[in-house]
């Protein structure tokens, strides 16, 4: 809501200056966003009036001028402006006068004529307008020689106020300078309230049909108006300074009662209407055509006026166009309804159609205006435009209308809410400054609001309307009282600091990227999930949900990667979502890295990062939750991955995440040049261990065997591992593979396998013999069940 | 003493001052004072010897034993320490060299905040607790007082997936989900991403929001100003002013928008506060009673306040960072910036 600072204090003028005022309104809720001077800083601009015009004799796009201001004053003045004529007054910059941005006038000559200062636009002044538009066009009985500012008064703020949903009675002149004598102590006078008499006896019949949505209908019919007067400059720039522009008379007069008084009305063209006005919800299977020319289909929850033979408006909304005013137009029928906010909500939002009057009717217009407005719109417009008012009809369904249901408020209720206790004195005074009709009785009151508030409907919201007018910052702060229990916690979880932190110290830096992605990119790196689809996405390429985080990941690394940085290692927890038979949101824990294993530096030689460096990481933060004898990790097949370097996760069997290598052609399609690799892992595997449970070590000598095997290549390392930890009793203390080769000296095909085995008994020291038997054990199971023998 | 022995002593003497390191020592001590050293041979040969000279014969050759062992002692110190000292000098690094290894990465400055603001609301006994971001419209809305037409929903410009189904636009769905499983008191505060349809320097389509509330029998707007007080001075770590402003929420009421004098400039108005000196950081409430009533908490008897605020606001202005945008680009030339 935006308008002018003088229109206002015409209503309510306390004295206070503007920055006062404008605080006031904020620490009471109506947030002031903006207060803008209504014109540009310029000065020495007056009314000419311009008496001749003449073409220039060496540019046929300039004409030469004789301005007057005035006392025999006249000056030469080359003007461009298309629509300068003679008789037209219009702003005149004299030499030495500024323009804005400082600008000075000086005579100038312009092809051989000087030009003793300069006729201006609206918009060169700063008072709105395009380029381009032409001179200013100013009232014929403007005072030559007066000044600009002076004339126009814009000595002016305009002020924006950011009306919060429950405030739709502040969304008028009338509703802001309500709100301005409740804080100020200060009566309020708008213009009078002065029915204009009727001149003839014509009306337009009106049907309600609906009158739950439309309990109140008045209307006035007017004939003989002359629609090509141009509106009152007055007018115009009340609008200007309200951010709205001047369209013609009708619409600017209509849309002046909606600013001052909070109605939005509508006029038709009496002679375009075929019977009675009936205000119904549409068949669902009409079509209107809207002023501004869109085709809307109706739908059957669509509240529209009628006439007898078709849709003339969306009510509330915005009017139909082949019945709306023209300049031809003689006889005109005015609209002042009330349409229940329930009826209008939402309707204007899905025709995509945000208007005023939608704006208004959604958040409640006073059910009690529609008369003053009429009769408001009826004495300017008559006024502007002449012609004769028949008598108002008014058609209203008392029953119908919103209910103001006496509230109580509790003093009790009100001190323990706020945590302050306020004088009963204040409270009555503030309940009446608010128009609340109350009766007070013991300890409470019985509050019935006004018919312009919509959004008091219960005890909290008469504490919150106290509260406000007394000022928030007249509750006092305390810190609150609470029971002191300990929140639990579980030890065996991992706290997600912990996990972060492992990636962070491996030299990983967090990202966070969208939850929606790039459909393409997801199908390339998750082919196989169901992903799901916004209805609305804000672009395409975020257009689906992901069901991993690798294309986020895979993205940012790209865009590092654009960026010149040749080594990136990015980690991210977040949802994934997917839709199997149910919807599952599920944490996820990922990482990808690409470029050289270690920061470049002097000590390690350069090597780019491959998969068991990547490997390492994941081992890293599986061992904050679980054994590494849990956790398994087995060749898979992804479409995404490298078929050869590609690994699902495995904990005691279950599949817990999938790393790997990302597949060449994936990687060329997305033209990235270096290894990229990656893993996921559900959050909840990391996080979930149990509690350590202490073992006394033995205090035997331990025992170590080192054997080097010779294994065809296909065995996986772990198979081999897992035999032997499992074939050994449990005096096998600890297995470590220290060496893996291939090359000279092996087989083609074959692999050697280094493994150190120590030994160590719980209750005896072990002896050599002991030892020898159980390897002797260990490598005839390993012949016989992979035909793996001892390197030579 | 005898003239051979004395040219023994002389000649171990000699050959001791010219060995130039320990093994050579160790030789001719070997040579001389061995098992089958010059002068354990005498001493063995002592036998030879008539009775009575082989008290002083015996006598002059131990002399002569302690005299090299000495001089051997001697020379092994001096030895032992040139050894040293040739270590010490061999041993000399650059230590201005940089250190090995892989070097840390870090945290994202919304983690580095959220943690923050976790970390603060614990000590004072909130719990923290996370929801789903795909909700139902129930959750999102109608139980947040929100019904299908308000024009509050407006405010909230909503991603679908259906009618019925969609991207949570605040936290404050996680208020109903726990205020149904739980009985007051609580103290409660959900962290998580949020989602709203808009994008520029200031809005970002995913953005993060903290919601907090208290519901207790005795809780009140005093005790929310008092909370959000403490709060903000203790994350922003300055004796901050606090504003609190009417507003409106559907789920609170009253209601309140907050703002915090400026932290870049001190409140004397500057290009990030609009010259109004106060910062707008977060909004905030006494619940609804009907937002209760849909929990089913009694209202007559339980009250509580509510607060959310935006994450990535709180970050831009503790860090100076001034597009919100830089979030989710993940430079890591932005990133390396952050603990």
């Amino acid at each position: 809501m935006q308008f002018s600072e003088h229109w206002l204090r015409e209503w309510v003028d306390p004295p206070v200056p503007t920055e006062t005022l404008v605080e006031q309104l904020t620490m009471a809720g109506l947030e002031v966003e903006s207060v803008r001077p209504v014109a540009a800083e310029f000065s020495g601009i007056v009314i000419a009036d311009v008496t001749e015009v003449h073409p220039h004799a060496e540019a046929d796009e300039l004409k030469v001028c004789q301005v007057s201001i005035g006392h025999g004053k006249t000056s030469t003045v080359v003007c461009a402006a298309p629509n300068v004529r003679v008789g037209m007054r219009a702003p005149f910059a004299d030499v030495g006068a500024t323009l804005p941005e400082g600008r000075r006038i000086t005579a100038v000559e312009i092809r051989g004529v000087e030009s003793q200062g300069m006729l201006c636009s609206a918009a060169e002044i700063g008072l709105g307008g395009d380029d381009g538009e032409g001179l200013m066009e100013l009232p014929a009985d403007a005072p030559l020689g007066k000044d600009l500012h002076e004339f126009l008064s814009l000595e002016d703020s305009s002020i924006e106020v950011a009306i919060t949903p429950n405030r739709g009675d502040c969304l008028s002149i009338a509703g802001i300078a309500r709100e301005v004598g409740v804080l100020n102590g200060c009566e309020v006078h708008g213009p009078p309230y002065e029915p204009v008499q009727d001149a003839i006896k014509d009306t337009q019949s009106i049907e309600i049909d609906a009158p739950e949505a439309c309990p109140r209908y008045v209307g006035r019919v007017i004939q003989g108006v002359n629609l090509s007067v141009c509106t009152p400059i007055w007018i115009c720039e009340r609008l200007r300074r309200s951010g709205l522009r001047s369209v013609n008379a009708v619409v600017d007069v209509t849309n002046y009662v909606m600013l001052e008084l909070g109605q939005p009305m509508h006029a038709f063209d009496l002679e375009k209407l075929h019977g009675a006005v009936h205000v119904r919800y549409s068949s669902g299977n009409e079509r209107l055509e809207s002023l501004d020319g869109q085709d809307i289909a109706l739908e059957s929850d669509t509240l529209v006026i009628a006439d007898e033979q078709r849709v003339l408006a969306l009510a509330g909304i915005i009017g139909g166009l082949d019945s709306g005013v023209s300049e031809a137009t003689q006889h005109i029928f005015l609209e002042s309804a009330f349409f229940t906010p329930r009826a209008i909500a939402g309707r204007a939002r899905r025709f995509g159609l945000h208007t005023d009057s939608s704006y208004r009717f959604e958040r409640g217009v006073d059910f009690e205006l529609q008369r003053r407005a009429v009769e408001r719109m009826t004495t300017l417009l008559v006024g502007i435009c002449g012609g004769e008012p028949g008598p108002v009809v008014d058609c209203c369904f008392k029953d119908n209308l919103p209910k103001r249901v006496p509230i109580t408020l509790r003093s009790a209720r009100l001190e323990r809410l706020v945590g302050l206790s306020i004088p009963d004195k204040t409270v009555n005074d503030v309940l009446a400054k608010l128009g609340m009709e109350f009766k007070r009785s013991k300890g409470a009151w019985k509050v019935t609001p006004p018919s312009f508030r919509f959004d008091v409907a219960i005890e909290a919201d008469l504490i919150e309307e106290v509260v406000r007018v007394q000022g928030y910052d007249t509750i006092p702060s305390r810190i609150p009282q609470g029971g002191l229990k300990i929140q639990g916690s579980r030890e065996s979880q991992v706290p997600l600091s912990n996990i972060r932190q492992t990636l962070v110290d491996r030299g990983y830096h967090e990202a966070i990227t969208y939850s929606f992605v790039d459909p393409k990119l997801q199908a390339l790196l998750a082919p196989n999930d169901h992903a799901i689809p916004l209805v609305n996405p804000i672009a395409s390429d975020m257009s689906v949900m992901r069901t991993s985080l690798w294309p986020g990941l895979v993205q940012a690394l790209m865009y590092n990667q654009k960026r010149q940085q040749v080594r990136v290692r990015l980690f991210e927890c977040g949802l994934v979502f997917r839709r199997g038979a149910e919807l599952e949101q599920e944490n996820m824990l990922a990482g990808a890295i690409s470029g050289a294993a270690y920061a470049e530096q002097w000590g390690i030689p350069a090597r780019p990062a491959d998969f068991y460096d990547l490997k390492g990481d994941v081992e890293a933060l599986l061992r904050l939750a679980s054994d590494p004898g849990e956790v398994d990790f087995r060749p898979v097949d992804h479409p995404a991955l490298h078929p050869g370097q590609a690994a699902g996760i495995f904990r005691q069997g279950r599949r817990v995440g999938l790393m790997g290598s990302l597949h060449p052609t994936i990687a060329r399609d997305l033209e990235i040049s270096q290894t990229v690799l990656v893993y996921e892992l559900q959050l909840c595997e990391v996080m979930q261990g149990r509690l350590s449970r202490f073992i006394q070590p033995s205090k035997y000598p331990s025992i170590r065997r080192d054997i080097a095997l010779v294994v065809d290549k296909a065995v996986p390392a772990t198979d081999v591992l897992n035999f032997v930890a499992k074939s050994a009793t449990d005096v096998l203390k600890h297995l470590q593979l220290f060496d893996v080769y291939e090359g000279e000296g092996i087989d083609p095909g074959k692999k050697s396998l280094a493994l150190g085995l120590t030994f160590q008994g719980s209750s005896s020291t072990l002896i050599d013999g002991e030892v020898d038997a159980i390897v002797e054990g260990i490598l005839t199971g390993l012949k016989k069940e992979f035909g793996i023998t001892l390197r030579e | 003493m005898q003239d051979g022995l004395k040219k023994i002593v002389a000649d171990a003497e000699h050959a001791v001052g010219s060995v130039r390191d320990l093994a050579a020592l160790e030789q001719v001590r070997v040579k001389f004072l061995g098992k089958k050293g010059l002068l354990t041979l005498r001493l063995k040969e002592l036998h030879k010897l008539p009775a009575e000279k082989r008290p002083r014969a015996g006598e002059e050759i131990n002399q002569a034993k302690r005299t090299v062992q000495q001089a051997v002692e001697t020379r092994r110190l001096v030895l032992e320490s040139e050894r040293l000292e040739d270590k010490l000098v061999g041993g000399r690094i650059d230590v201005t060299l940089p250190g090995r290894g892989q070097r840390s990465g870090g945290l994202h400055p919304i983690t580095l905040t959220l943690e923050r603001i976790e970390a603060l609301f614990s000590k004072i006994g909130f719990e923290i607790v996370e929801g789903p971001e795909i909700e139902d419209d129930y959750h999102n809305f109608e139980a947040l007082n929100i019904p299908s037409h308000h024009p509050a929903r407006a405010m909230h410009d909503t991603f679908y997936f259906d009618d019925r189904t969609l991207l949570r636009t605040h936290t404050s769905p996680v208020q109903i989900r726990v205020m149904k499983e739980h009985r007051p008191p609580l103290r409660v505060i959900a962290p998580g991403r949020v989602y709203r349809r808009d994008s520029d320097v200031t809005h970002s389509p995913m953005f993060h929001q903290v919601e907090g509330y208290m519901v207790d029998r005795c809780v009140s707007f005093a005790d929310l100003k008092g909370v959000l007080e403490d709060f903000m001075r203790n994350y922003f770590e300055e004796d901050l002013k606090l504003r609190f402003r009417p507003s409106y929420f559907p789920f609170t009421e009253p209601s309140a928008e907050v703002d915090i004098q400026c932290v870049i400039c001190e409140g004397r108005g500057c290009r990030v506060c609009g010259e109004s000196g106060w910062l707008e950081v977060l909004g905030c409430g006494m619940i609804h009673p009907t937002v209760l009533d849909n929990v089913g908490i009694d209202n007559e008897v339980f009250t509580g306040f509510a607060f959310g605020m935006g994450v990535e606001r709180l970050s831009m202005l503790r860090y100076g960072i001034d597009d919100i945008r830089l979030f989710f680009e993940n430079d890591l030339r932005f990133l390396e910036q952050f603990g």
